[in-house]
């Protein structure tokens, strides 16, 4: 058994060598797979604020990814078609540049994660997962029938967009991009969870009526983390956007919310590398067992279960000790 | 002026009236001490103060009418609550319990710590994993730490050791030293609390039946109403 602090920096080493290994090997299609993760880490890295450290079992977080890939896909496809998004009341033009887009589809999915947490937020329990749910799939239905931009089909994108300093069509620059957004966002969710209105959310999540006690307002905490997580989730959507070229509605389906929530179980709910393992387990599955059956899922389903049967703190919770107990 | 003052308060839970008109008054600095028998109403007071209980009557605080506000609120006036059963953040640790909620001002970690050295030596450790003296002493902690002007103690010492609740009351003994804080003590240890109360108010069934002066309170009150 290792720390949890050790198995961290074993991941993150592995995060960095695998792709490496696969660049000196001319093994492309790895290192996609490892974006590919990667992007999911990311995503499910935000759903852990709210899910892990608040307790919100949001099943519409695919509503922040979805978002966030149709920033991209909206900028880039009026980017590549130099057609203005909007001339009234003013001129809106699309972008190739990536940090403009990440900035897009971060405050969009902050917007729509602010409004969506005000409303869910007056619920708990199963009615809060049935709320977000409901929301996942307004967005999803909305742009299924939204014609402008490809409708059901999806939108394609010919091009990849723009980093200052990277060629991001180099699959392993792209991979060492989005490593690092991840690696951002692992640190302040490190730092976050230590803080004051980390902790307080931990706490609001054990016992809501104790925390009122100490003059903090439970629900505020949760908005707060819902708007943080939804914003991580719409970053990770834009990159996913980016990796396939490709936004289409199953971005905003509740399958995706669900993969999102199992990525975190079998990882480790409220570890910080619990979204990394698990989407890293995922994308390993998907591309070994889906090789050889179609119902690869049955395996994964058997794998949830024994870890939420035997393995509260996920694969990362079986392979560590606990710091800081008695 | 009172920092504190309720006059008529009543409160139910649900269908059953527990409360039916309590008066009290604590000014600034004053320790008083809430008395009664089991089930007469003093953590209802308590709760009702703190704004976890509907409450009808006079509640002010600070010149402030509590009665509309939310719990979070009342205590971000400065109002801060040791509740009965402890009740610490179980997963997170001594030091976390101790700064997931604190304001700027006198307390802080290294004033906690000299109050209570015990919890010093335990700062990493799960608060699940204290004793229940050192989880008492959490509590206490951690109400410190919110900076309140009026610290409220509802059983603070209910089934802790004798040498333990020696601790505690050593410590809100130096509590009352130091000044500058108001304490409203619930508890039923008529000779600690004679040590550090200047005021009492005794409950029966939900009302207030006596108040006054801690060194007036007389032998036919006390077998009357609190049973000692």
């Amino acid at each position: 058994m290792i720390t949890e602090r050790h198995l961290n920096l074993l991941i993150l080493a592995g995060l960095i060598l695998v792709p490496l290994w696969a660049w000196a090997a001319d093994e492309p299609f790895t290192i996609t797979l490892a974006t590919r993760a990667v992007i999911f880490a990311l995503a499910a890295a935000g759903l852990n604020i709210a899910l892990g450290i608040g307790g919100l079992v949001s099943l519409g977080h695919a509503a922040f990814f979805g978002i966030g890939g149709y920033a991209m896909g909206i900028l880039a496809h009026h980017a590549q078609s130099y057609t203005a998004l909007s001339t009234w009341p003013f001129l809106i033009e699309g972008t190739k540049s990536m940090p403009v887009i990440w900035l897009v589809a971060i405050v969009t999915s902050a917007l729509a994660a602010l409004v969506i947490g005000l409303l869910s937020l007056r619920t708990a329990g199963v009615y809060f997962i049935m709320i977000t749910l409901a929301f996942g799939q307004m967005f999803y239905f909305f742009t299924i029938s939204w014609a402008a931009y490809g409708g059901e089909d999806g939108l394609s994108i010919y091009i990849r967009n723009d980093f200052p300093g990277l060629n991001t069509l180099d699959p392993i620059q792209f991979y060492g991009l989005c490593l690092a957004i991840l690696c951002a966002v692992l640190f302040a969710t490190a730092r976050l969870m230590r803080a004051p209105f980390g902790l307080a959310l931990n706490a609001a999540r054990q016992t809501p009526a104790r925390v009122e006690t100490v003059g903090l307002d439970p629900t505020r905490l949760k908005l707060a983390a819902f708007v943080i997580s939804g914003a991580i989730t719409g970053l990770a959507g834009a990159l996913f956007a980016d990796l396939n070229r490709f936004v289409s509605p199953t971005m905003f389906s509740w399958q995706m919310s669900g993969e999102l929530i199992v990525f975190i179980i079998i990882g480790g709910t409220g570890r910080l590398f619990g979204p990394v393992v698990g989407a890293a387990t995922f994308v390993m599955l998907e591309h070994w067992l889906g090789g050889l059956s179609e119902y690869w899922l049955i395996y994964l389903g058997g794998m949830l279960l024994a870890i939420v049967l035997f393995g509260r703190g996920g694969l990362i919770g079986l392979l560590t000790r606990r710091e800081g107990g008695a | 002026m009172s920092l504190l003052e309720l006059s008529g308060v009543t409160a139910a839970y649900g269908q059953t009236q527990a409360l039916f008109g309590v008066d009290l008054a604590l000014a600034e600095g004053e320790a008083l001490a809430l008395m009664g028998r089991n089930g007469m109403g003093k953590s209802t007071t308590v709760k009702a103060i703190c704004r976890m209980l509907p409450a009808a009557g006079r509640l002010r605080f600070a010149g402030q009418d509590l009665a509309r506000l939310p719990s979070h609120k009342a205590a971000r006036l400065g109002i801060g609550l040791v509740p009965e059963g402890r009740r610490c953040f179980a997963d997170l640790t001594v030091r976390e319990n101790l700064i997931a909620a604190a304001r700027r001002g006198h307390w802080d970690l290294a004033r906690v710590h000299g109050l209570f050295p015990r919890l010093a030596e335990r700062m990493g450790q799960r608060a699940a994993t204290l004793s229940g003296g050192e989880q008492q002493m959490l509590a206490i902690g951690r109400a410190l730490m919110t900076n309140p002007r009026l610290l409220i103690l509802d059983e603070a010492t209910e089934g802790l050791a004798p040498l333990i609740r020696a601790e505690i009351w050593a410590a809100l003994g130096q509590l009352r030293r130091e000044g500058g804080l108001s304490l409203l003590i619930v508890d039923k240890s008529l000779k600690e609390l004679a040590g550090i109360c200047d005021q009492a108010v005794v409950l029966s069934r939900g009302e207030s039946v006596w108040a006054g002066a801690m060194a007036e309170l007389g032998a036919d009150v006390t077998e009357q109403y609190i049973g000692v």
